[in-house]
C-alpha cells in the first residue's frame, strides 16, 4: 500500500497531490504526522508542506472548476470528518485526469460526497450565524461561545464582521479552543491561554455590563411568551434548533 | 429601561404572537458605517419556542388596547386581558439591544387600533422613522399596515419598512364581516394596493435613477385565518393564488384557527386547532409558487377541499395516474418536479446528472429521492415496472397512508400462542 503522511493542514494536503502527481504515485492512504504507519506498507512519501506547490494545484483546481466547487471543496476540509482528506485527494484528481467536466454528474459518489459533505458544514454555518449569543461584558466587548459539530466558524465570520460592525466583539470556538476577535477594524484569530471558564458559556455577573442582566431576562421573558400553548410540538422545536446549541443559548438557560 | 419593562414586554408579545408571519427574508443591504446592521437577503431564525415555530423578527405589538371587536383576535376590546403600551424609546431600545446581541434579525411592528386607524399608523411609522434615520438601524423591519390607513402614511411607511403587511383574516367577505363588523374587505384591499403601487413606482423610478429611494424593497404579505369560518379549501386557494398575481405579494400565511374567545358563539367549538388542514394548505401553496401548479388542479369543484390524508401533490397524482409513469431520464423538469417524491433539490440534481448518463433508481435513492413514493411513478432503465398502473391508485394510496404502527399487524399469518393467565 502506497502511504502520504502530511501534517494535517489545507496547504499540506495539496503539497501532497503535487508530489502525487509528480513522483506518479498515487497514495492509497493518507496518514497525519505521528500517526503509526498502517500494515503492508509498501511505498512511504512524507509530504513536505510548500505553499508554491499548494498554490499551483488550487489554482490549477479554479481554472478547472467553478467557484461553487471549490468552495465546497473548503467546507469538506473544514468538516473534519474522517476521510475528508481523502475525498478531497480522489476529488482533485478526477478534475485533473478528465477531460470534461463532471461536478454535476452526482451519479458519481465523490461528487455526491462532497455536495452533501459541503452542505452539512455550510448548514452548521448558519446554525451559528442563527444562534450565536453575544453577551455584554463590562469592558464593552460583546462575547459569544460557541462549539459546532464542524470548523464551520471561519465561514460565518463575514456575516458577523458586516453585521455587528460598530460593536467589539470575539466569538469563541470553546471545542477547538481558538475563536476571533473584532476591534471595529479587522477580525484576527485568538486563543486564550486559559479558557475553562469560558466552557460554561455565561459571563460572571461581575464580568457583565450593568444592563447585560435585564436585557437576557427580558430575552427570556419575551421568548417564554412567544410560545402558543395549544401548539405545543417539542420535536419541532428540537428538529428546527438541535438540543447540542442549547447550553449556549440565552433563553434556553 | 428597568423590570417594569418586562411586564409589559409579556403583555405585547402575547399579544402579538398570534400572527404567523416571520419571514425576514427579500432584502439585502450591507451594513453602513457608523450604522447597526445589515440584512441578508434569505432570512435568518434565531430561535424556535416550544410550538415550534421560528422566531427571527422581535415580534411586538406598540399597543394591545384596541378599538376593533374582531371575535377571533385576543385583543378584541370586550377581552378582559392586562393591556399595555410601549413608548417609542422603549420599542427602540428593545429592538436595538436585542439586535446586537444577535437574539433578533430585526423588527415586526404591529398594532392594536386606537383612536384611528392613521393616528395608529402615524405613531408606528414614527417608531421605524426614529430607527432607521436618528439610530441608523440598518437591520430588517416588517410592519402592519393599519386597514383603513391613508395612502400618505402607507407610502412613508414604505419608506422606513422592508416589508409591509395587510392580514385578509377570512377569506369571504360576507364572514368576515360576521366576525369582524368593524372591518371590510375594502379597508384591507386598499392598503395592499396602495403598497404595490408604491413597490411599482419605485421600481420603476430605480430603472431610471439608481439612487431612488427603495420602497418595501421585501414586498408584502398576508395572513389569512383557516378554519373559524366555513370557506372551504377552494375559496381559500383561489384567493391566495389572485393574491400572488401582484408582483409585491410575497407570501400568503395560513394560521390555523385557535379559538382565544371561546365564549363568542359565532365561532366553532375546536379542542385542537386544525393543523393538519393548515400543513396541507401550506403545501399547496408550495404547489403553486415552485412546483408550476394551477391553482384548479390542486382543488376545484369537485375536490373544494385538500385530502388531509395525503399531500396535495401526491392527491393530484393519484387523481391523475395518465400523468404517469413519467421516464426519469427523458422527461422535462416541469414533469419530473411533478412525481410525488421528488422536490425541487432532486429534480435539479436529475436534469443536471442525467447529462453525464442514464440515471438508475440506485442512483435516485442517493440524491435523496423518497423512493417509497415515487416509485409508482416513474421509470427509468432497469426498475421493475409496477407502476401506478398495475398497482391501482387506490392501492397505492393505501400503501402510502398505512400507519408506521401497522407494520406489526402485517405480521398476521404469524402463529400466536395464548397463555391463559
Amino acid at each position: 500500500m502506497i502511504v502520504f503522511q502530511y501534517d494535517k493542514t489545507f496547504e499540506g494536503l495539496l503539497t501532497a497531490v503535487f508530489d502525487a502527481y509528480n513522483r506518479r504515485t498515487f497514495p492509497e492512504q493518507l496518514i497525519i504526522e505521528g500517526e503509526p504507519e498502517p500494515l503492508f506498507t509498501t511505498e512511504f512519501h512524507p509530504v513536505i508542506t510548500d505553499t508554491d506547490k499548494s498554490n499551483r494545484v488550487w489554482a490549477g483546481m479554479q481554472k478547472k472548476v467553478s467557484k461553487i466547487v471549490c468552495n465546497m471543496l473548503m467546507c469538506v476540509w473544514l468538516s473534519e470528518e474522517a476521510g475528508s482528506d481523502m475525498l478531497i485527494f480522489r476529488y482533485i484528481r478526477k478534475t485533473f485526469d478528465s477531460s470534461r467536466s463532471f461536478e454535476t454528474n452526482f451519479a458519481d459518489d465523490d461528487v455526491l460526497a462532497v455536495k452533501n459533505i459541503a452542505k452539512r458544514v455550510s448548514n452548521e454555518r448558519h446554525y451559528l450565524i442563527m444562534f450565536v449569543r453575544f453577551q455584554k461584558a463590562a469592558d464593552d466587548i460583546w462575547f459569544a461561545p460557541v462549539a459546532p459539530r464542524y470548523n464551520a466558524l471561519p465561514l460565518a465570520i463575514e456575516h458577523f464582521k458586516d453585521r455587528f460592525s460598530g460593536q467589539k466583539w470575539v466569538i469563541y470556538d470553546t471545542k477547538r479552543h481558538y475563536g476571533y476577535f473584532y476591534d471595529l477594524q479587522t477580525v484576527e484569530e485568538i486563543t486564550l491561554e486559559d479558557d475553562k471558564h469560558l466552557l460554561q458559556g455565561k459571563l460572571d455577573e461581575e464580568l457583565m455590563a450593568k444592563d447585560e442582566k435585564l436585557f437576557q431576562e427580558l430575552w427570556q421573558g419575551y421568548f417564554k411568551a412567544m410560545t402558543i400553548k395549544e401548539r405545543i410540538n417539542p420535536r419541532l422545536q428540537r428538529q428546527h434548533m438541535p438540543k447540542r446549541f442549547w447550553k449556549y443559548l440565552t433563553e434556553k438557560q | 429601561m428597568n423590570e417594569n419593562i418586562l411586564a409589559k414586554l409579556k403583555v405585547l408579545a402575547e399579544s402579538a404572537k398570534y400572527d404567523v408571519s416571520c419571514a425576514s427574508s427579500g432584502t439585502s443591504r450591507k451594513s453602513i458605517a457608523g450604522g447597526i446592521g445589515n440584512a441578508s437577503g434569505w432570512g435568518i431564525c434565531h430561535s424556535f419556542t416550544e410550538d415550534g415555530r421560528c422566531v427571527s423578527l422581535l415580534k411586538i405589538m406598540m399597543t394591545n388596547y384596541c378599538m376593533f371587536d374582531c371575535a377571533y383576535c385576543i385583543n378584541r376590546r370586550s377581552n378582559d386581558i392586562p393591556r399595555a403600551t410601549l413608548s417609542v424609546q422603549e420599542l427602540i431600545d428593545l429592538t436595538i439591544e436585542f439586535y446586537k446581541r444577535n437574539y433578533i434579525e430585526g423588527l415586526f411592528l404591529s398594532s392594536g387600533v386606537v383612536n384611528n386607524a392613521d393616528y395608529t399608523m402615524e405613531r408606528m411609522v414614527r417608531i421605524i422613522k426614529e430607527l432607521r434615520t436618528v439610530h441608523r438601524y440598518n437591520g430588517y423591519i416588517h410592519m402592519k399596515s393599519i386597514p383603513g390607513a391613508s395612502r400618505e402614511l402607507v407610502a412613508e411607511a414604505g419608506l422606513y419598512a422592508d416589508r409591509l403587511s395587510v392580514n385578509v383574516e377570512i377569506a369571504k367577505e360576507n364572514n368576515l364581516k360576521m366576525l369582524a363588523p368593524e372591518k371590510d374587505h375594502q379597508s384591507v384591499y386598499k392598503p395592499m394596493h396602495y403598497i404595490g403601487q408604491g413597490v411599482l413606482e419605485s421600481r420603476e423610478e430605480r430603472r431610471k435613477f439608481r439612487h431612488a429611494p427603495r420602497f418595501a424593497p421585501a414586498g408584502q404579505s398576508t395572513q389569512m385565518i383557516v378554519g373559524a369560518t366555513n370557506e372551504s379549501d377552494k375559496d381559500i386557494l383561489y384567493l391566495s393564488n389572485n393574491l400572488y398575481q401582484r408582483p409585491s405579494m410575497k407570501r400568503v400565511y395560513y394560521s390555523g384557527f385557535i379559538p382565544v374567545n371561546s365564549y363568542d358563539s359565532r365561532l366553532p367549538a375546536l379542542k385542537q386547532a386544525p393543523l393538519v388542514r393548515e400543513n396541507r394548505l401550506y403545501q399547496a401553496d408550495w404547489l403553486l409558487r415552485f412546483y408550476g401548479f394551477r391553482v384548479d388542479e390542486i382543488v376545484d369543484d369537485a375536490y373544494p377541499d385538500l385530502d388531509l390524508e395525503v399531500d396535495p401533490k401526491l392527491s393530484w397524482a393519484l387523481r391523475h395516474p395518465e400523468q404517469f409513469p413519467v421516464d426519469i431520464n427523458t422527461a422535462d423538469y416541469a414533469m419530473i418536479l411533478r412525481v410525488p417524491g421528488i422536490g425541487v433539490k432532486s429534480a435539479k440534481l436529475i436534469v443536471t446528472t442525467r447529462r453525464h448518463g442514464r440515471i438508475t433508481s440506485a442512483t435516485l435513492k442517493k440524491i435523496g429521492v423518497v423512493m417509497k413514493k415515487a416509485q409508482y411513478f416513474i421509470t427509468c432503465n432497469e426498475l421493475p415496472v409496477f407502476t401506478i398502473h398495475e398497482a391501482r391508485p387506490e392501492y397505492v394510496r393505501q400503501i402510502l397512508t398505512q400507519k408506521k404502527g401497522n407494520k406489526k399487524e402485517a405480521d398476521k399469518n404469524q402463529l400466536t400462542i395464548l397463555f391463559p393467565d
